[in-house]
Formats: structure tokens, C-alpha cells, sequence
């Protein structure tokens, strides 16, 4: 039986905020995120890092939350969709998706952003095959990833050379 | 293409102030955007347990017996349920489930006990815990094994273990026979393709102190449901709500009560606390039915001017071990063969087979996407062994508007020819066509083709390059027929609406129908706000609880818009016939003189405003008349069911359509490449532009992955691929360039003239694009997908010398 012998206490900044939680050694990111502090934005799609539903930003960087310890995130900062959004205003990534059509059923629709927004922020100005790469993690099985390249590349910022 | 016809919009709006046709984006994205959709696995209630199920792991045994006791030891163990525990009800197509097994297995993933516990790891440890005596038996693994001589009988009441045939003809097959010119035989093989949704299966089941029974579920078809459940768990219909969270994906699966759904009632009955239970994505994978597989072999013939004679079709379905929708697929599939194109001479047989494997349900296209893969594929072979462009034999036979199909269905509007024609003219049909056929000719004589193309791409290049791939390309086409105005497969085939207006012009709207992703909500929301001048944010769908909404069929057959659409609009009309009355009255005008624009009521002949609606509403609620405008419709649409010999108009219209696809295959490695995929439909009219483009790229990319890579391969019962990392999925890479077009033919029937879509861009892929494979190497695949070492194999055996 899978007795919770070991509790550890992590500490790390979740979408700006100081949290400290205990979890049992084996959580993973996923589970504290959405079973520890409630951030359910965050989705369960797989638990082995194929399909790219529970992306976050760990330190800047996009991760399979399923495949991060959370013990590993001690001191670590967090950044999930619910992190996103600011004073009532959807972030322009989220807007992008809403007005481009990128989201149907919505499973996929959190990890798919958080994606994007770590490709923006390493490459503001992503042609089309770099969206598809920075992407390639993420399955959505409903849109045919079609609107989602769209609504990424209208938030790529075009040089003058571009246009 | 046609000209959208000014239906149903009031005189004097010209097409700019319409809603219909405009890209609107979907009313539940911010939520979804932003993370606060609340999934199945995202609930939680006071108490709640969780339940976990354990499965046979074998695919043929008998139960000899099952000790729970080290389960039920546990602590934090709430119940622990057999088969003999609960009642024993049989359910499903073929009425061979039931909820837990109680004798025997007859798949691997039979449900054999379950357990609800304080967490979900003392659940799944429990379960572990429980041991299963069984006495295994031979296990039947395919539909030929099944039918053998001396074959162990799989389900005792079918001594055949052939449960179910579809029997369908019309016309006289052997005078077609006689007619014909030239005649083509082939068989073809199609897989079983998982579902996939990104969120997995789940259900939360929980009781009120009266007995009553609330179920957050995922079905798609929730007031049949519920009456389903109700007989195989013993609660009263009455008694049962069904409440949907937002559902992360359905595409047919979510049509039929799946065992997992009463266990969890059962478990909640058993403990009197709320329970939930979600699949894990293995459980996913080995525990929810696929799209039916299929081995259809057909026949048909032409005269030497390309006109159809005849087809004969018959098939092998394996049922697998249990009954789910997948057995029923062959009802649509007759369709297909008989009235895409114009046959005088028609016959299917499907023999439904059970065996000791994982079954299929309901899968976006139903049967459609298997039957359209052969009969595309084989219209080639015939325009081959013909000499004829295969965009020429299809326009000889398409059906045209005004016909009545060999089968019964009349088709008031019908846009294939127009179909065929753009996609064709979109893709560069004639030049890349001829160009891929030059470059084969060249080529035919050369017992390396790989070898010689790549010498070739090298002196084009005009370099010595040993990395030079040796790529040629081609085009190929498919078209689908499938129904575009509900199907009536059940008595009624109808949704009903409630709407109501507040003080200030805001409506909310009660459908029965569902939102599963698919954008039915905001559309009908589109519709409601085009029948009564209001602006898209003043309208509300509900459209998840059934204890508030009026009945409805569910999501299925692509019916949504179109009876969905049908019903609300019905149900605004109304209202903005009373509305009209009041504001006549209060403006000393006739109705007829007033419209209704951006919450106001206009002059109909100058378009002035003369006053709010929210105004109007408040005059009639609290002047003298002392009404609400609140309006109910229930819409049950002009089809008929289908005879016993099959015939009949069973919908209200029916969807055409076209996809070219261009491909790119590599003479090395076998690799095939959509490059690009030219798609029109006869949508009847566009409503809401944006859902209707995420519709159709969805479904050809899913059906890219049926195509092209998706197969859930079983092996003596047993499933080998269980995961994404062995079952692949299209990713952002294997999308290709898509190009579409909307032909609208304004069906009379259909809400504004709009026709179902939602399962048209999956049929023809498959069709297309291995009608381009062949078109580009020369070889002719029968069996899906196409993965490179089939296609490989292909080529190697078409260089190989004649002997």
C-alpha cells in the first residue's frame, strides 16, 4: 500500500505568488498544481509527456509537468495559464486564440498557450515553421492545429524587412 | 458557386448587417483560454470517492471465482463491488454487456470488479489486491478463427457468432453485371482508430437524501442516456439528472452508456458518497471502443463511357467480444454505396462477427470513412482500367439536385458537381495530374525507380548531391455523401427549445442539444441573435442540464446545426413575432412595417430606429397587457425511417463533398507527405465561418492520422499500442496546406439554408490521399494506414521484375 511515509515541504513561486506546500516525494509538479494548490488549468492527458496537456513555464522554460518532481521545483518559478491572464484582461496569447478560432473542446487549449508562450518569449518574430516546431509537444485532436499556427503567428512581431 | 440567397433576412439588411456567414468566435474559448472550464477531472464534491476498475487482462476465460478480501481489508477501501453485487442488466446494441461480468470474459478489457476509496492510489492499490480465478479458454482472435469449423462460441445465445447482418440491394445485380464494359474486384482493409480525445473518459456519480441520482457525465446523447441508466441501474428516470461539464472531446465516442458509467452509480449507491472516476490515458487506450475495422470487399463495373453499372459489396465486421455502436456502422455505409454517385444495380452484405477482441463504438463518420475509403479507391481503379481522368468519371456519375437516390433519399439540394469542380480547379487538377503521370511513364521501364528519380532531381538540381531524395508527387480525389439533416434512426429525431427574454433584451436559450467542443453553442446563439435583432452578447446558452433543457436526440449524425439550429430559430421567430405585435401597438404601426436590428425596432423601409427592445419588453411585462415574450418550440424534421428493405428519405439533406489531396511520397523511405488538401462542401449555407473552417480542418487532419499513421493494433485479443507514444497522433508537422471552399446551395430545410458538417472533412481523406499515393508511385494500397514500411513494401513488390 502506497503509504504517504514522506512528506517534504517545497518552496517555489507560482505565477508570482510565494507557496509552500508538503508533498509526498513521488508528486509530481502536475499533481501540486492541480491537487495541492487547485490550479486545475493545468491538464492530465497523458502522465508520460506525449501529449503536452499539462505545459508550464518551470524557470522561464517549457516543461511536461508530468514528467517534473516537484521536489526538483524547490526554489523554482511557475508560471501556468491561470498566471496568464492580468487585471481581468485575457493575455494577447489567450485573445489570439479566442479570436482565431484556435480552441474547440479546450483540452489541449492551456498547454497549447503556455507553449506559445514560451516560443514568443525565445522568438518573438516565429515564422511558420518555427510555431509548428515550438508546437510539435502539444497534440490537440480537435482543430487541426491550422487556427492555433494562425493565432500564433499574428502575435509575431514583424521587422520591416517583413512586411 | 452559388449565390447566398437572401432567405429569411428581413427586407431592406443588406448582407453586411448579417450575423450569418461571419467569423464569430466561440462564446466558451475565453473560458477554455484561461483555464477556468471546470473538466470532469477538475470536480470535486465533499466526501468524494474514487473509483477504479479492474479488468480482465485476458481475452476469453471463464470467472471461476474473484476474492476481494485483501482489498476490502484496506483502510480508506470504501467498497468493493463484483458482479455479484449489483444488478445484473443486460445493455447495449446487442444487449450482451453488462456492467460487471459475472461468468466470463470475452475481451480484455471486460469489467470485472471495482473498488471506491478515500484516494485515487488506495483505489488503484486496492484493485490490485483482488484476485480472479479464471479458467481460460481459446481465444477467438479474428472474424475468419470465429467462423470455422468447430470455433469456440463466444456468447451462448449465438451459436454462429455472427450476431447481427446487414442486408441491403437494389436493382438487379447481375442485368448491372451484364451492362457493363469493364468490371473491377478488390478488397479492402480498414483499422481500428482510437478516439483520442485529449481529455479522458470520466463520470461523477452522487445521490440526495430523496434518492435522487446526479451524474456529471460526458455522454453526448444525455435524455437517452438517462433513460438507459435508469433500467440498468434501477433509479427512475425521474430520478436522474445529467449535468455536463465542458467535454474534452467526443467525436462519437461518448454515443453509448459505457460499463464504466453504471459501476460508478453502483459504487455510489453502495457507499452513499459521491464517487468519480477518470480514466487513465492507458485505460483510455484499452478500455473505451475504437472505430469499427472493416474488411469490405466490393465489385462494381462501368460501361465504356464511365457510367456506373453495378456494385456489389460484402463485408466482415469483428465485432470484437461485446456489442457497442460499431456493429451498426454498415446502416450508413450502405448509404455511401448506394447514393454518392448513381448506381442502377446495388447490393451490400456485412456479417458482424464476434471474436475475443476490444469493440467499436461510434466514430466520427459512423462507418462512412471505411465505406468511402473502398469505394473512392475502386472509382479509380475503374477510371484506370477505363483511360478515363477520375474527375471525369465522378462528374458522369454524381448525383444532381432534384434526384431521388437508388436507396430512397431525395436530394431537394445537392452541390457535388460543384464540388468536384473546385477542388479540382483549386488544386491545379489537370496539370499536376498529367504531370505525375508523365513522370511515371518515364519511369515504368526502370526496375529502380527510386534510383532513377533521384538521378534525375540531381541533374535538375545541377549537383552531385548523395543526399538527394528521391521524391515524386501526385494528386488524388474523393467525395462523400452523408447525411446533413439528423438522421432518423430513433422515433423522433427532434430538439426541443425554451427561450426567454428579460426586461432589458437578453435571452436565454434551453436546448437540449449539446456542446462537445464543436461550437453548437455558439451558433445556436448566432441564429437566436439573427432571428431577433440582438447583439451576440445578449444571448445565453444552456444547453448541459437535463433537468432544464427540453428534449433532444443528442450529438450525433451531424444534426446539431441543422435541428438544433431549426428549433431555436423556430423558437426566436416566435418571439419576434410577438415582439413585432407589441412594438406595433406601442408605435401605432403595423407589424410588418417594423423590424428588428442591434436590440431595436426599426423602421423596416428606412432602417430608422424608433425604439429599444428591452423598452418594447418592459411596455408588455409591466403595462397593461402584463406579459413575457417567452417562446418553446420543438422541431422534428421531415425525414422518414428508412422501410425494412432500407429504403427511405431518412433526412431532412443531405452533404456533399470533394477533397483533393497532394502528395509527396518518398521512393526510399516509403514516407507519404500531404502537401496539400483542396476541400469543398456543400454546407448548405455558412453560419458561423470561423467554427465552420475549425470543423473541416479538424476533421481532415484526423483523418490525416487515420490515413496516414493511427492504428490500434491487437494481437490474440490483445492490445500492443496502449499509449501516445506508440499510437501517433498528427502533430503540428504533418499538417498540410489546406485550401477551402464552401458551396452554398440553401437547403429549404436547413436553418438559414445551412446543412450538418460535422462529420463530412474526416470520410474522404483517406480516399484522396491514397488515390494520390497512386497517382504519384504507382501503387495501389488497400489497407490502412499507410505507413511507410506498407508503403514500402508496396513499392518494392511493383519494381520487382515480372517473372
Amino acid at each position: 500500500m502506497p503509504q504517504v511515509l514522506d512528506r517534504i515541504q517545497i518552496g517555489m513561486v507560482v505565477n508570482g505568488e510565494s507557496v509552500t506546500i508538503m508533498a509526498p516525494s513521488t508528486a509530481t509538479l502536475l499533481d501540486v498544481l492541480r491537487n495541492g494548490l487547485e490550479l486545475t488549468g493545468t491538464k492530465y492527458g497523458c502522465g508520460e509527456g506525449e501529449c503536452g496537456a499539462c505545459s508550464v513555464l518551470l524557470d522561464g522554460r517549457v516543461v511536461n509537468s508530468c514528467l517534473v518532481l516537484a521536489v526538483e521545483c524547490e526554489g523554482s518559478k511557475v508560471l501556468t495559464i491561470e498566471g496568464l491572464e492580468s487585471n481581468g484582461q485575457l493575455h494577447p496569447i489567450q485573445k489570439a486564440f479566442v479570436d482565431y478560432g484556435a480552441v474547440q473542446c479546450g483540452f489541449c487549449t492551456p498547454g497549447m498557450i503556455m507553449a506559445a508562450y514560451a516560443l514568443l518569449e525565445s522568438n518573438p518574430a516565429p515564422t511558420e515553421d518555427e510555431v509548428k516546431r515550438g508546437l510539435e509537444g502539444n497534440l490537440c485532436r480537435c482543430t487541426g492545429y491550422q487556427k492555433i499556427i494562425e493565432a500564433i503567428l499574428s502575435l509575431a512581431v514583424r521587422g520591416a524587412d517583413d512586411v | 458557386m452559388f449565390e447566398a440567397a437572401s432567405v429569411a433576412t428581413p427586407k431592406r439588411r443588406t448582407k453586411k448587417d448579417t450575423l450569418i456567414g461571419r467569423r464569430i468566435p466561440k462564446l466558451d474559448a475565453p473560458e477554455k483560454a484561461t483555464g477556468l472550464a471546470r473538466y470532469i477531472e477538475d470536480l470535486n464534491f465533499p466526501r468524494m470517492l474514487y473509483g477504479k476498475i479492474l479488468f480482465a487482462d485476458r481475452p476469453h476465460a471463464r470467472i471461476v471465482s474473484i476474492d476481494t478480501s485483501a482489498a476490502r481489508a484496506m483502510r480508506g477501501v470504501r467498497a468493493v463491488i463484483t458482479a455479484a453485487d449489483i444488478n445484473l442488466v443486460p445493455f447495449g446494441y446487442g444487449q450482451d454487456n453488462t456492467a460487471l461480468k459475472a461468468d466470463k470474459v470475452t475481451c480484455i478489457r471486460d469489467e470485472v470488479a471495482a473498488v471506491a476509496a478515500d484516494t485515487p492510489e488506495i483505489a488503484a492499490e486496492a484493485v490490485k489486491r483482488i484476485r480472479v480465478t479464471y479458467e481460460d479458454l481459446p481465444v477467438v482472435a479474428s472474424p475468419e478463427e470465429a467462423v470455422a469449423d468447430g470455433a469456440p462460441i463466444i456468447h451462448e445465445k449465438i451459436a454462429d457468432n455472427t450476431p447481427f447482418r446487414y442486408d441491403y440491394s437494389h436493382g438487379d445485380i447481375e442485368a448491372g453485371v451484364g451492362d457493363s464494359h469493364i468490371i473491377v474486384e478488390d478488397t479492402y482493409t480498414l483499422q481500428r482508430q482510437a478516439h483520442c480525445c485529449l481529455g479522458t473518459s470520466g463520470i461523477i456519480a452522487s445521490f440526495d437524501a430523496d434518492g435522487r441520482l446526479t451524474l456529471h457525465s460526458l455522454t453526448q446523447v444525455p435524455f437517452l442516456y438517462k433513460n438507459d441508466l435508469a433500467r440498468i441501474v434501477g433509479v427512475a428516470p425521474e430520478k436522474i439528472r445529467i449535468i455536463q461539464p465542458p467535454i474534452g472531446g467526443g467525436f462519437g465516442s461518448k454515443l453509448d452508456i459505457h460499463p464504466f458509467e453504471p459501476i460508478c452509480i453502483f459504487l455510489a449507491m453502495k457507499t452513499s458518497r459521491p464517487v468519480k472516476l477518470v480514466f487513465t490515458r492507458e485505460e483510455e487506450f484499452l478500455a473505451t471502443p475504437t472505430r469499427q475495422n472493416a474488411v469490405i470487399y466490393m465489385r462494381s463495373g462501368a460501361r465504356k463511357d464511365g457510367t456506373f453499372t453495378f456494385r456489389d459489396v460484402r463485408m466482415t465486421l469483428d465485432n470484437g467480444g461485446r456489442t457497442s455502436w460499431g456493429a451498426t456502422t454498415p446502416w450508413i455505409m450502405m448509404r455511401s454505396f448506394s447514393s454518392l454517385y448513381r448506381v442502377p444495380h446495388v447490393r451490400q452484405h456485412a456479417d458482424i462477427i464476434y471474436t475475443n477482441n476490444i469493440y467499436a463504438c461510434a466514430f466520427r463518420g459512423y462507418g462512412n470513412p471505411q465505406a468511402t475509403f473502398a469505394l473512392e479507391s475502386q472509382i479509380d481503379q475503374l477510371a484506370d482500367e477505363l483511360g478515363m481522368d477520375p474527375l471525369d468519371v465522378r462528374l458522369i456519375n454524381a448525383q444532381k439536385p432534384g434526384e431521388t437516390t437508388g436507396q430512397g433519399m431525395v436530394l431537394r439540394t445537392c452541390g457535388l458537381k460543384e464540388c468536384l469542380e473546385t477542388s479540382a480547379a483549386n488544386a491545379g487538377w489537370e496539370t499536376k495530374r498529367r504531370e505525375a503521370e508523365a513522370s511515371r511513364n518515364q519511369q515504368t521501364e526502370t526496375p529502380n525507380r527510386a534510383a532513377t528519380v533521384r538521378e534525375r532531381t540531381k541533374e535538375q538540381a545541377g549537383i552531385a548531391c548523395s543526399h538527394c531524395r528521391s521524391m515524386v508527387r501526385g494528386v488524388g480525389m474523393a467525395s462523400f455523401f452523408h447525411v446533413g439533416g439528423g438522421a432518423k434512426i430513433y422515433r423522433s429525431d427532434g430538439c426541443g427549445t425554451i427561450l426567454k427574454l428579460d426586461d432589458f433584451g437578453a435571452v436565454t436559450v434551453l436546448t437540449g442539444s449539446s456542446e462537445i467542443g464543436q461550437g453548437s453553442e455558439t451558433v445556436l446563439a448566432q441564429i437566436v441573435a439573427e432571428g431577433l435583432g440582438l447583439p451576440m452578447k445578449n444571448i445565453r446558452v444552456i444547453n448541459n442540464d437535463t433537468e432544464l433543457t427540453p428534449w433532444d436526440v443528442g450529438v450525433h449524425a451531424s444534426r446539431t446545426t441543422f435541428i438544433a439550429g431549426n428549433s431555436v430559430l423556430r423558437a426566436a421567430r416566435e418571439a419576434r413575432r410577438k415582439l413585432l405585435a407589441a412594438a406595433a401597438a406601442r408605435l401605432k404601426r403595423e407589424p410588418d412595417q417594423l423590424d428588428l436590428s442591434e436590440g431595436k425596432v426599426v423602421d423596416g423601409a428606412t432602417g430608422e430606429a424608433l425604439e429599444s427592445i428591452g423598452k418594447i419588453i418592459r411596455g408588455l411585462h409591466f403595462g397593461s397587457k402584463n406579459e413575457l415574450i417567452m417562446t418553446t418550440d420543438f422541431y422534428e424534421p421531415p425525414s422518414t425511417a428508412p422501410d425494412e428493405d432500407q429504403m427511405g428519405d431518412i433526412s431532412a439533406c443531405y452533404a456533399f463533398g470533394t477533397h483533393v489531396a497532394e502528395v509527396e511520397v518518398d521512393l526510399d523511405t516509403g514516407v507519404v507527405k500531404v502537401i496539400k488538401v483542396c476541400a469543398t462542401h456543400d454546407v448548405g449555407r455558412v453560419i458561423n465561418r470561423l467554427g465552420l473552417e475549425g470543423q473541416i480542418e479538424g476533421g481532415i487532419v484526423q483523418g490525416l492520422g487515420y490515413c496516414l499513421s493511427e492504428e490500434v493494433k491487437v494481437s490474440e485479443g490483445r492490445v500492443l499500442n496502449p499509449s501516445f507514444t506508440d499510437y501517433k497522433l498528427m502533430t503540428t508537422w504533418d499538417v498540410p496546406e489546406m485550401e477551402l471552399s464552401f458551396v452554398e446551395t440553401n437547403d429549404p430545410a436547413g436553418p438559414y439554408g445551412a446543412k450538418g458538417v460535422g462529420e463530412s472533412p474526416l470520410i474522404p481523406v483517406a480516399a484522396a490521399v491514397a488515390n494520390a499515393v497512386y497517382n504519384a508511385a504507382g501503387v495501389r494500397i488497400r489497407e490502412l494506414p499507410l505507413t511507410p514500411e506498407k508503403v514500402l513494401a508496396h513499392l518494392k513488390a511493383a519494381s520487382r521484375p515480372a517473372e
